[in-house]
């Protein structure tokens, strides 16, 4: 078997920093869009970023229990899924009651 | 450490599919545009699970964020009719965009300035095995817990988009 001229490794850090930058997105997202929708997006990035970094602990971390990360992700998943459940929800109970989903137009608590 | 050609073009790949498809969210005009760069992204997010041996973790995510959350964030769009539909900013624009700057520039350089306690094993085998044995042995109660709240969740947005009463018999 010929040597292979290069051999290209990956590490724990550079994962981490996937994570770091799509958690950034994630938080630009959920901190400047007007639509309800749009921040809903950015939480959901910002949450799939969380569990690029909890994997890339269990697959490169030293740990007596390993697999530990992969069953926080999946709890994560789960809580994700139940969040966006409830909050398109209550978009589309505001959509009834207000005609829009701009999140700069729902001030009815404002002073 | 991951040393293996293919893994490691493959984790550079999906990164690269990954970031530009979640700047795209950010960028494009419509919003139901950004829904389907979102679907875009949790699909790469489940190819950089499958690079860090996660396979079950990765089947979950095609199955609950790239199937069903962006099938229900399309809904929302879909029920929201006369709503804005432009994936417009708010004033907040500026003052974001330096956050997410410095956030990433601060996980990065911590994420390389600390001494992590590395493990050097190779991937998992086949994890769906051990993560049932998991869920339902030493983690069974938060597995409880995750059904219970998942149902509430399921109520819960039942009734916040049920129709009045009085709809209903006119």
């Amino acid at each position: 078997m010929p040597e292979t001229l290069l051999t290209l490794t990956l590490h724990l850090e550079e994962v981490l920093s996937l994570g770091g930058v799509l958690f950034a997105i994630g938080i630009y997202l959920a901190l400047s869009k007007r639509n309800a929708i749009g921040v809903l997006m950015g939480i959901e990035i910002m949450l799939n970023a969380v569990n690029i970094t909890l994997l890339a602990f269990s697959r490169f971390g030293e740990s007596p229990r390993p697999l530990d990360g992969q069953v926080f992700a999946v709890f994560v998943i789960t809580v994700a899924a139940a969040e966006a459940a409830v909050a398109l929800a209550l978009a589309v109970a505001i959509y009834r009651w207000r005609e829009t989903v701009n999140i700069d137009e729902i001030d009815l608590l404002r002073w | 450490m991951i040393a293996d050609n293919g893994i490691v073009i493959a984790f550079w790949v999906l990164a690269a599919t990954t970031v530009g498809c979640a700047l795209m969210v950010a960028a494009v005009r419509e919003l139901i545009q950004a829904v389907l760069f979102l679907a875009l992204t949790f699909v790469g997010v489940a190819g950089i699970y499958i690079v860090l041996s996660a396979d079950f973790v990765a089947v979950v995510q095609v199955l609950i964020y790239a199937g069903a959350v962006a099938v229900l964030m399309t809904f929302a769009v879909m029920l929201t009719p006369s709503a804005d539909r432009r994936n417009s900013e708010t004033a907040f624009q500026a003052p974001a965009l330096v956050l997410a700057g410095m956030i990433t520039a601060i996980i990065v350089f911590v994420a390389y300035d600390t001494d992590w306690p590395i493990a050097d094993r190779a991937g998992f085998p086949a994890t769906a095995a051990s993560l049932g044995r998991a869920f339902l042995k030493p983690y069974v109660v938060p597995f409880e817990v995750a059904s219970v709240l998942l149902m509430t969740a399921m109520i819960g947005a039942i009734l916040l988009t049920k129709e009045e009463e009085e709809d209903e018999h006119a």
